[in-house]
């Protein structure tokens, strides 16, 4: 019901609007980060998400300092324990501390995750939003592109390229941010061509803004939230795509600890009932995903609390 | 509707030639010498040599072009080292075990997610809505090769209800004669009722996996679609003139909710196929991903590029298909073209 | 008469984020048998959640807190589920705004009619098909048989709500009620489709419930009107009556804000003295500031034939879509000029081409003794020409960028074409220019969600004239504004016009208010000029067969 708060002005005088907006940065950072907080106590599932997402940046940083086990140690004296005091995760067929592993694959993961994205946004919403407000041949050449990655099934384009391109984490990455491209590419499309000849770029060409400009300051700052919202939720697209793909023996090669790999390892061992090898690891990457699909929705509420009802 | 059709044909040209190219360029941007890797790791230097001008690399690359498009209107791919076989056969061979698998659980998923999400959409805030929504954070959250090894290690270790998790059937049952090379259909064109139960138990461990990992999408965008177009002013008009619920709902909500739907079936074929590379992979499934994985390892690349190539052509025709359906519903589509 | 509907102290509620808030407060009505009553009220008045709560298709968040609706007898506030449905088409059947959106996008027009008629046992399978063309025919629907099978976007805007309205007459209910039934549709195909609710519903005796912003349409065509004011109803009358002697303040203000026949500008504020003179006869015009010569702009048609097309067999091109076809004006220093026409007569393609920022076909553009025309619109912001020609949207909201203060917005055109300046010297200039539009100093501080359609519409206006430009184009600028606001921003144009010494270029649809701020008018239709002269002249004595048209088609409230 937008009606009902639209305020009646004649006189250009708005009595009951919420309080003045901050002037300087600082406080709009810190009315923020109150409305991070605000939302989180709203929604304790988000609080929750927003929690664990700062728990597994903290391992990623923190993991090998804090692994009781090297996470590469074998001991065949010790191998393929179930859950204990000792090793509480148990151990792999070759004695590793799985707990350990666990902890330090947490590391690479998210330095998967977090540079596919980061590269993904840097090409594909860059290109997408001058696809978008330029429109013409760039944009036709840039969807063209996009069409021919998005007629390939995703999973399957990635293990070509990593295939093609070599066996090593960078080409991970690199594979993931390719079959990512057109997702963002079109958001940023679809965002900056609303927004090409919106009344405030019209005014903004008016009052002598050159067409770059225009895009920098009028159209980016109103898309990055979109595509920040964007990035969180394909942070946990991402780390599953990296752990298929070392799951089927692509890119990760042993004995790196990797969350992937290591359920690929545990595999051959469920059918004999080893069942923790394979469960702790996938549980920390569910897990891990889990947290980035709410921290996206939760990011989503937060930069929109208009269209939440 | 003709029209529309062959418009729809024609723009899926651009398409196939950009799938060609691509696979094409995957083959030549391979590090070191393709052709070394193409002979395979034990190859001497003569023989690689003898692969460099078999395969024709010692040409210039639009000539390569040339004769690789050349090859692949005969249906040639070339051969798969491991077997000796060429690689359309192998992949003819292997790909109804795929199709049947990833029919399946699409099939399933949709026939769950669909009155879920609009179940979810109609009773919105009650358990359904709820139990919906933990189904599609979970769905997208799982990892699809994870939840099929717990599901072998709870039906098959634990509780035994769930055959081996080592192919299409049993080891000591024979398939059915080949018919389409489905077998729960051949069974049944057989008279076959064990073959088909054999088969069947087979399938529904991997069937599930899939399904539950296409579930969260095509639910999501069921919801969703369904909430925005009940609260649209069309509806409202159809509740003003006191059309009875179930109409409003499935002739007037339903039908134009399954436009976005039938557009997210694309996205989900897009995930389903990737998917089917690892599940077939934990189950033993020998359908053209567990294929194309096994050539990976013995990087073994011709099979891996005519995997890819048969992947997107599949793809590419199942889009066309999503898109002639979408067509048949919304007649704004028949004029616009 | 008697009493067909009877609302009594009705209290609608809406949960929401902050809480619940009373979108009706203690409403009560009555809507005697026959008669055609109108609810009036700006946007946030509760008009329509009156009206939707009557029907009980209130969404979600709502409910009716107190109060009962009596509907022949029965407590429709009380009254189950399926008793409504059978009321709902039957008894009472509604109309809307907006009547494409209204109608099901993939369902055939004819068959959706057949629904309703289905739904209510009115016609079987054998009979439903002819009496939907019946229908049809009886809501003036040409060709029938063919538009039975049309979809709603193979139909115009004004076409879609007679579909609509058949709909709602399908059942023969006893009570229609249209919530905004012709707002967004052009003012002739307002008054053809007003005619036609008006005329059936008379025949059938049925009575009417007119929800609108249009104090004038509502006293044109109802018996009754009913002014609504933030949720509660300040006053009812005669529609006669309440124009003659509007008794509450707020019905004085609106009606005095609605431009018509005989008032000038100053005529629509509250306070000012009734019959002053609105502003000094215009002024000794100037010299010539703006010429516009055979402006032409064409557009290529879409469609055709592309398979055929790629093998070379399309034949020749479709004949190009001529947007504006030949057109030629004049402003002078000081004065303005009225644009006026209906939806797709090409006057805002015509605004877009003089505000350099749409290359024309063909045509010459001078200001003032420079050919402006002939600078691409790409190149034109680098050009010292820019500031001379500034713009004011139509929609306030969507001109304004999200992510910047009031300030920000305001300071664009200084900082970009003036330079040079530090902060606080920007700062005044901004505070200066705030002032100058009336908006108080501390909202420049504001993000345009903060702030009200009138403040952001001032924002605006400011952002248009920090550079003191020569000609401003007002792109029907308060077309998104209730009444009210609209009479506010219209004066304050006015005067800045006269305190700067610029030219306008008003374009607008509605001649009304044209009339108030403009010396001359020009009508356009379909690219081309049918009717040019003075405010005055083409109002009372029209030349155009359309131009006559149009005056016709706006309400005539018997004052």
């Amino acid at each position: 019901m937008k009606t009902l708060d639209t305020a009646s002005d004649t006189t250009g005088a708005a009595s009951s609007l919420p309080a003045a907006a901050p002037r300087q940065r600082p406080s709009g950072f810190k009315a923020g980060l109150s409305h991070l907080g605000h939302v989180a106590g709203e929604n304790p599932v988000t609080g929750f998400a927003f929690a664990l997402f700062a728990l597994i940046v903290l391992t990623a940083l923190f993991g090998p300092m804090l692994a009781p086990y090297d996470p590469l140690a074998t001991d065949t004296a010790a191998a393929l324990q179930p859950p204990s005091a000792l090793h509480w995760f148990g151990t792999d067929q070759v004695g590793r501390d799985i707990f350990s592993r666990v902890l330090v694959a947490t590391r690479l993961d998210l330095t998967i995750a977090v540079a596919s994205v980061a590269l993904v946004f840097v090409m594909g919403g860059l290109v997408g939003i001058a696809a978008g407000y330029y429109g013409g041949w760039t944009d036709r050449i840039v969807g063209r592109i996009s069409d021919t990655i998005m007629a390939f099934p995703l999973f399957v384009l990635a293990m070509g390229i990593v295939a093609a391109l070599g066996n090593t984490v960078t080409n991970i990455v690199i594979a993931t941010a390719i079959v990512n491209f057109p997702l963002y590419q079109r958001i940023a499309r679809a965002e900056a061509n609303v927004r090409r000849n919106a009344g405030f770029v019209q005014a903004a060409r008016l009052t002598g803004n050159s067409e770059a400009r225009i895009l920098l300051t009028q159209i980016l700052p109103n898309i990055m939230p979109i595509m920040m919202v964007q990035m969180s939720l394909t942070m946990g697209y991402a780390i599953l795509n990296a752990a298929g793909l070392s799951f089927i023996g692509l890119g990760v090669t042993p004995p790196t600890a990797e969350w992937g790999i290591m359920v690929a390892e545990g595999a051959a061992f469920i059918i004999s009932g080893e069942w923790w090898i394979a469960l702790f690891p996938g549980l920390a990457l569910m897990i891990a995903v889990f947290c980035f699909n709410l921290v996206g929705d939760g990011l989503r509420d937060l930069i929109d609390p208009q269209r939440r009802t | 509707m003709l029209r529309h059709l062959g418009q729809r044909l024609l723009t899926t040209i651009p398409t196939l030639v950009g799938v060609v190219v691509v696979t094409f360029l995957l083959t030549r941007i391979l590090p070191g010498d393709p052709a070394a890797f193409f002979a395979g790791p034990t190859a001497d230097p003569a023989a690689v040599e003898q692969i460099r001008v078999t395969l024709g690399l010692d040409k210039s690359l639009p000539e390569q072009f040339v004769a690789y498009v050349g090859d692949l209107l005969v249906g040639d791919l070339g051969v798969a080292l491991s077997t000796g076989q060429p690689v359309v056969a192998e992949i003819a061979a292997r790909l109804p075990a795929s199709a049947e698998l990833t029919l399946f659980g699409l099939i399933l998923s949709v026939a769950v997610a669909v009155p879920l999400g609009i179940l979810a959409a109609v009773r919105q805030g009650s358990w359904i809505d709820h139990l919906c929504r933990l189904l599609t954070t979970a769905g997208v959250s799982l990892p699809v090769f994870f939840t099929g090894l717990l599901f072998v290690y709870v039906f098959y270790f634990l509780l035994g209800v769930a055959p081996a998790p080592l192919g299409r059937i049993d080891l000591f049952a024979s398939p059915p004669p080949h018919v389409t090379g489905f077998y729960l259909i051949d069974s049944l064109i057989a008279g076959d009722l064990e073959t088909f139960r054999a088969s069947f138990a087979q399938l529904i461990l991997p069937g599930i996996t899939l399904a539950l990992f296409a579930l969260a999408p095509i639910a999501r965008m069921t919801r969703a679609s369904m909430l925005s177009v009940l609260s649209s002013e069309f509806i409202r008009t159809a509740r003003a003139s006191g059309l009875a619920p179930g109409t409003v709902i499935v002739r007037y909500a339903f039908r134009n909710a399954m436009l976005p739907v039938i557009t997210t079936l694309g996205m989900v074929f897009s995930f389903l196929l990737g998917a089917n590379v690892l599940v077939e992979k934990v189950f033993a499934w020998p359908g053209i991903g567990s294929f194309a994985v096994e050539a990976l390892i013995q990087s073994d690349y011709a099979p891996v590029q005519g995997f890819v190539l048969t992947m997107a052509i599949l793809y590419v025709l199942l889009n066309l298909l999503i898109d002639l359906l979408y067509g048949l519903i919304d007649p704004r589509m028949r004029i616009e073209g | 008469m008697s009493t067909l509907l009877d609302v009594k102290d009705l209290t609608v509620e809406f949960a929401t984020r902050r809480g619940t808030v009373e979108a009706v407060r203690q409403v009560s009505l009555k809507i005697a048998k026959g008669e055609t009553v109108g609810i009036v009220g700006e946007s946030g008045s509760g008009k329509s959640v009156t009206s939707y709560a009557v029907m009980r298709i209130l969404d979600r968040a709502g409910r009716i807190a107190a109060g009962t609706v009596t509907y022949g007898g029965v407590d429709l506030s009380a009254a189950g589920e399926r008793q409504m449905r059978e009321i709902r088409g039957r008894e009472i059947s509604m109309i809307f705004q907006n009547p494409r959106l209204a109608l099901n996008p993939i369902r055939k027009v004819g068959v959706q009619l057949e629904d309703v008629l289905r739904t209510h046992a009115l016609a079987g399978t054998d009979d439903a098909r002819d009496k939907a063309l019946d229908l049809l025919r009886q809501v003036r629907i040409a060709r029938p048989e063919e538009r039975y099978h049309a979809y709603p976007f193979e139909l115009s805007g004004g076409m879609c709500q007679r579909i609509v309205f058949a709909l709602a007459l399908a059942c023969r209910p006893q009570l229609l009620i249209a919530d905004e039934p012709t707002t967004g549709l052009d003012v002739t195909t307002q008054k053809a489709v007003m005619d036609l609710v008006v005329d059936l519903t008379r025949e059938r005796g049925m009575s009417t419930v007119l929800i609108t912003h249009d104090l004038g349409l509502a006293a044109t065509y109802c018996d009754r009107v009913v002014v609504m004011q933030k949720g509660e109803v300040v006053e009812e009358a005669a529609s006669a009556a309440i124009f003659k002697a509007p008794a509450h303040p707020y019905t004085r203000k609106l009606m005095r804000a609605t431009p018509r026949p005989g008032i000038g500008l100053r005529d629509l504020l509250p306070e000012a003295p009734a019959g002053t003179p609105t502003r000094p006869p215009a002024p000794a015009a100037g010299d010539v500031l703006l010429k516009v010569e055979g402006l032409v702009k064409t557009y290529p048609r879409q469609g055709g034939n592309p398979l055929a097309r790629l093998l070379g067999r399309g034949g020749a091109a479709p004949e190009p879509f001529r947007a504006v076809d030949g057109l030629s004006l004049e402003i002078r220093r000081g004065e303005s000029l009225g644009l006026v026409g209906e939806s797709g007569c090409g006057k805002s393609t015509t605004s877009m081409m003089i505000m350099r920022l749409l290359d024309p076909t063909a045509g010459k553009i001078t200001l003032g003794g420079d050919d402006i025309g002939a600078i691409p619109a790409k190149a034109f912001a680098r050009t010292a020409h820019r500031r001379r020609v500034q713009m004011v949207f139509q929609d306030p909201t969507d001109s304004l960028n999200p992510r910047f203060t009031a300030e920000r917005a305001i300071a664009d055109p200084i900082l970009r074409l003036e330079g040079g300046l530090d902060r606080d010297a920007v700062r005044a200039r901004c505070e200066s220019l705030a002032t100058q539009v009336g908006l108080p100093l501390d909202l420049l501080d504001r993000f345009p969600h903060q702030l009200s359609g009138g403040q952001k519409a001032r924002v605006g206006i400011a952002r248009a004239i920090a550079l003191r430009p020569d000609l401003v184009i007002l792109d029907e600028p308060t077309a998104a504004l209730d009444v009210s606001v609209q009479a506010v921003v219209l004066n304050l144009l006015d005067d800045l016009k006269a305190e700067l010494g610029m030219s306008y270029l008003f374009v607008s649809h509605d001649l009304h208010v044209v009339r108030l701020l403009c010396d001359r008018v020009m009508v356009m239709r379909a690219g081309q000029v049918v009717e040019e002269g003075t405010a005055a002249a083409v109002l009372e004595d029209p030349q155009a067969a359309y131009t006559r048209e149009l005056i016709a088609a706006i309400p005539h409230p018997p004052v």
